[in-house]
């Protein structure tokens, strides 16, 4: 592919357009959880990891199926989501009275 | 057309920018609002998808929930007294390895699959709400309920995780 093509090509936003964008979201989000100390951080990469499946199911809705059967699995998964970072936050704030730091390396025991 | 490729990449790059920066600020708080951008862009991503309906839910519940949900946890666990806000960041040279190849590879699938994509025009999925609604009390009924349960048992549990007094 040459220079005119891929010119060409970023000027035609489609299904590889949105799949690449959330391949590069899923990516940070997941760099995010490897290197991060703090709990809360790791937290935020799998919302980023999270917002990235839902844009892959909400394309291939738009243009592979053509039904809204990706719509729903989307509001499912924001649905989940909501659960799961407030579940996780109120551990978090529970690690924090017991320990005094959030940083995950640092938690390392499960009793006293 | 010409506006409708350039406001394509404002948000694709608002939701790169905005994730780039909350994955390598190193203030915890400069995270979380750089996450506010990250979820706005893709908020747009998903009406140049012609899903309103979830453009919108992700606005209320991410931006309006999930996002200050975050803040409050950002709030409550920081160091107040010395002011370390700063977080740090451990096996950062294999993370980079790492999720380079990953990203490689992802964006190499994706360029190179032909996906068998059927053109859809816009008026083939006007109004997405009441579609969706449909869905969702016919054929999406029994997941919807459980996802009703799963919200009651998540609020009564955070509730009672958070409120465990520290035995000492």
């Amino acid at each position: 592919m040459n220079t005119q093509e891929f010119i060409a090509w970023l000027q035609h936003p489609g299904l590889t357009h949105f799949l690449i964008l959330s391949g590069l979201l899923f990516s940070l989000g997941l760099f995010a959880i490897l290197t991060r100390r703090n709990a809360i951080m790791v937290l935020m990469g799998i919302e980023l990891i999270l917002n990235a499946a839902n844009i892959n199911f909400v394309a291939f809705s738009r243009y592979v199926t053509g039904t809204l059967d990706g719509h729903v699995v989307a509001i499912f998964v924001i649905i989940l989501a909501a659960c799961e970072a407030a579940i996780a936050l109120a551990i978090v704030l529970n690690i924090y009275q017991n320990f005094n730091t959030v940083n995950v390396d640092e938690i390392n025991e499960l009793k006293n | 057309m010409d506006l409708y490729i350039t406001i394509f990449y404002i948000f694709a790059f608002i939701t790169l920018a905005g994730a780039c920066a909350v994955v390598f600020s190193r203030n915890i708080v400069r995270s979380a609002f750089a996450l506010l951008f990250a979820f706005f862009g893709v908020a747009g991503i998903y009406i140049f998808l012609l899903a309103d309906f979830i453009a919108i839910t992700q606005l209320l519940i991410y931006v309006g929930g999930i996002l200050v949900l975050i803040l409050f946890g950002v709030m409550l666990t920081s160091k107040q007294i010395r002011v370390d806000v700063k977080t740090g960041t451990v096996q950062v040279l294999p993370a980079i390895v790492l999720v380079a190849a990953f990203a490689g590879t992802m964006v190499g699938i994706f360029w190179s699959t032909d996906w068998h994509g059927i053109p859809v025009t816009a008026a083939a999925v006007d109004k997405t709400a009441p579609q969706i609604g449909e869905l969702l009390l016919t054929q999406y009924l029994l997941p919807f309920e459980i996802a009703s349960v799963i919200l009651l048992v998540a609020l009564i549990g955070a509730a009672m995780i958070a409120r465990r007094e520290k035995k000492s």
